[in-house]
């Protein structure tokens, strides 16, 4: 491990419990190079997860970190940011965590603009429970609740963020680490919600019931279908089916909660 | 708070009891008869310099509740049935990780959606186990304007010394009947803040405790850097799955509360003494009673009232005691006979214990109880 992101790593606790070749090792080493090049305060940054694989990240990372209940950790983090908006929260949630159980939670965070940065791994399956179907699992993928393959649709997180309410909202995979730092970093400065959706791969839960091969083929697969917004465009409806834009996908400016609460406050004080 | 009396309605007197406890945070979801609740925070905390939120729903409001504690707030949610279904998962978690917080259920009529300002009592097991595993759990009952005021602030108190969840658990009657009262004023009532650790870091384990104690509490965002989770965990807090581990953090769990009973449990007991008959009630359904009681002393019976502010942990003492003194119980509540079954049992079949229960929507009627006692007092065999 690099010495300069060491500091904020809990040492005693690895080696992690992920499978060997787990993507989630990778989103967590890009999180803290962009901790340590936003030179946050590790004594004012809150880490919130669910549960699941990717929520496990919490417990290996040295800040005040909250390991919540399945679906919650948007709601939790919204209780810790509300209520100490000086506090960097930021939220590690997997793709079934965010989007299946917490799903009502994530529109909402989203809707008022409240000044959390999320960070959801998508590895399109629940992975901690050993593979069955998420609301990001792909059309006719195999998961052991679909073993005839998925008759469901998958939904496009990022363009359900936008249309939710989310200021801030990037893509990018755990081949795209340079990316995904940067993202995280427009993300945190981000005034208000962002969302940083990380495809990622899951091998022993995903990969292996759909033939992807290797976590090493898994990553290729990654950077051979996330492709810029630009190539994207230039792309035939045909090449388009299996590809997803990496990237920054959408930046607005709105009001953020925290904030709009606190002028209410001043206005309404002592009444 | 002025010494003039005022006219205050239940729920308010909970809102008001809370910001005088010091709490600072409320997050919630709207739900008859608990309404009020919100409204009226919704108004008031920004003018104290707290904060209100109203979430998606109810899973969010524990949710947010808990969060908001971590950081050194008292915090607070309110609900009736169908909602309090909801947070009963968080309600665990805070269990789990000792966040103290307090849970208002103004209980309506159920199961489901029943009738949604219709009195009754029915969430009293839900109250004490609506949460999945083993835990204890404090439940305060209040039967007046000024008493929910009181018992709000004690809520607090216990949630913030033991780290716990304390359920406020009051009806429809209470929540929104209006009584002329004077609120306390400041510093009349005690109240309690939470112990922070003052130790440094690398000194500070979040779960460390004596066997029958919960731990100082620090506050994200003051350096402490700990781990919260909702797993076993050691007094690290960190996971653990060591059956030695587990069974030493349960039962410091329970130890907490149960070693502790005699700060936590309240009641209030009313010519007893000598009393052949005791009825036992509580929150909306004690009002009846006293004025059943009263009548059938009037008649020459000799029948007192316990009327317990605490229902979990059980009063299990001073309840043995009416039934080792042989004394007929009487147990009237509006539900099928939820808290009866705990007076059978602690009753242990010492003594003649029978119901006066209620579950139509209506509020038992005096004459309803009083013909009740009379019944009792002259057929139910004695000891
Ligand atoms: C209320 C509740 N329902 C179900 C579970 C079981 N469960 C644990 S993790 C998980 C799925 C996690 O999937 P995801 O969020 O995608 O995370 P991953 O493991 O893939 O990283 C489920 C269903 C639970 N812990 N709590
Ligand atoms: S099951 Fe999948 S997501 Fe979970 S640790 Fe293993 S590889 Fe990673
Ligand atoms: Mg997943």
């Amino acid at each position: 491990m690099l010495p300069e992101i060491e500091q904020y790593f809990r040492l005693e606790k690895l080696p992690h419990m992920w499978c060997p070749g787990c993507g989630n090792g990778i989103v967590l080493h890009c999180l803290v190079k962009a901790i340590d090049k936003l030179c946050l305060d590790q004594d004012r940054t809150v880490m919130v997860s669910g549960i699941g694989c990717a929520a496990r990240a919490s417990g290996y990372l040295d800040f005040d970190t909250l390991h919540t209940t399945h679906g919650r950790a948007l709601a939790f983090a919204t209780g810790v940011k509300f209520a100490k908006p000086e506090l960097n929260v930021f939220v590690l949630t997997g793709d079934g965590d965010c989007t299946a159980i917490g799903g009502n939670h994530f529109i909402h965070a989203a809707r008022r603009n409240i000044n959390l940065t999320t960070i959801v791994f998508n590895n399109n399956i629940y992975g901690m429970t050993g593979g069955q179907y998420s609301p990001m699992t792909p059309n006719a993928c195999r998961a052991t609740t679909s073993p005839y393959g998925n008759l469901e649709r998958p939904f496009n997180l990022a363009e359900l963020a936008i249309a939710a309410g989310a200021t801030f909202v990037g893509r990018a995979t755990t081949y795209h680490t340079k990316q995904l730092t940067d993202l995280i970093i427009e993300g945190y400065k981000n005034n208000g919600f962002s969302l940083i959706e990380v495809v990622t791969h899951c091998p022993t839960s995903f990969g292996r019931h759909n033939k992807m091969g290797s976590p090493a083929d898994m990553l290729k697969w990654q950077r051979d279908h996330g492709v810029t917004a630009m190539r994207y465009e230039n792309l035939s409806p045909e090449e388009r089916s299996d590809k997803f834009i990496v990237g920054v996908l959408h930046r607005c400016e709105a009001p953020e909660y925290t904030a709009e609460y606190q002028k209410l406050q001043e206005k309404f004080r002592g009444r | 708070m002025s010494s003039e009396p005022r006219l205050v309605q239940g729920n308010e007197a909970c809102a008001e009891g809370a910001i005088y406890a010091g709490m600072r945070f409320y997050a919630g979801y709207p739900i008859t008869p608990s309404t009020e609740i919100a409204e009226i925070l919704a108004k008031r905390l920004p003018q104290v310099g707290g904060k209100f939120i109203q979430m998606e729903d109810e899973i969010a409001s524990m949710a947010a509740v808990v969060g908001a504690s971590l950081t050194g707030v008292k915090s607070m949610t309110a609900t009736s049935g169908p909602g309090f279904s909801l947070k009963q998962e968080n309600i665990g978690y805070a269990c789990m990780a000792e966040i103290p917080c307090v849970v208002v259920n103004v209980q309506r009529l159920g199961p489901s959606t029943g009738v949604a300002t219709a009195p009754a009592q029915g969430d009293v097991m839900q109250a004490r186990w609506g949460t999945h595993g083993d835990h204890p759990i404090i439940v305060l009952t209040p039967s007046s304007v000024k008493e929910t005021f009181e018992l709000t602030v004690r809520a607090f108190n216990l949630a913030e010394k033991f780290r716990v969840p304390v359920i406020l658990l009051m009806d429809e009657v209470v929540g929104h009947m209006r009584e002329k009262v004077i609120l306390p004023e400041p510093g009349e009532l005690p109240v309690y803040d939470r112990l922070k650790p003052n130790c440094s870091r690398e000194d500070y384990y979040p779960y460390r405790a004596d066997w029958d104690k919960a731990p100082p509490m620090a506050f994200f965002g003051e350096g402490y850097r700990y781990h919260v989770t909702g797993l076993f965990h050691d007094e690290s807090g960190f996971a653990t799955e060591k059956p030695e581990v587990i069974d030493l953090q349960l039962r410091r769990l329970h130890n907490k509360i149960y070693r502790h009973l005699d700060e936590i449990i309240t009641y209030h007991s009313e010519q007893t003494e000598d009393a052949e008959l005791v009825v036992i009630s509580y929150g909306g359904t004690a009002r009846a009673v006293s004025r059943a009681v009263k009548l059938a002393r009037q008649e020459g019976r000799k029948v007192g009232i316990f009327r317990p502010q605490t229902l979990w942990p059980f009063p299990e003492e001073a309840v043995a005691e009416l039934a080792g003194a042989g004394k007929k119980l009487l147990v009237a509540e509006m539900n099928y006979g939820q808290l009866l079954l705990e007076v059978q049992r602690v009753a242990a079949g010492r003594c003649a214990v029978t119901g006066c229960l209620q579950t139509n929507g209506e509020l038992t009627q005096p004459e309803t109880i009083l013909n009740k006692i009379r019944e009792v007092y002259e057929h139910a065999p004695g000891n």
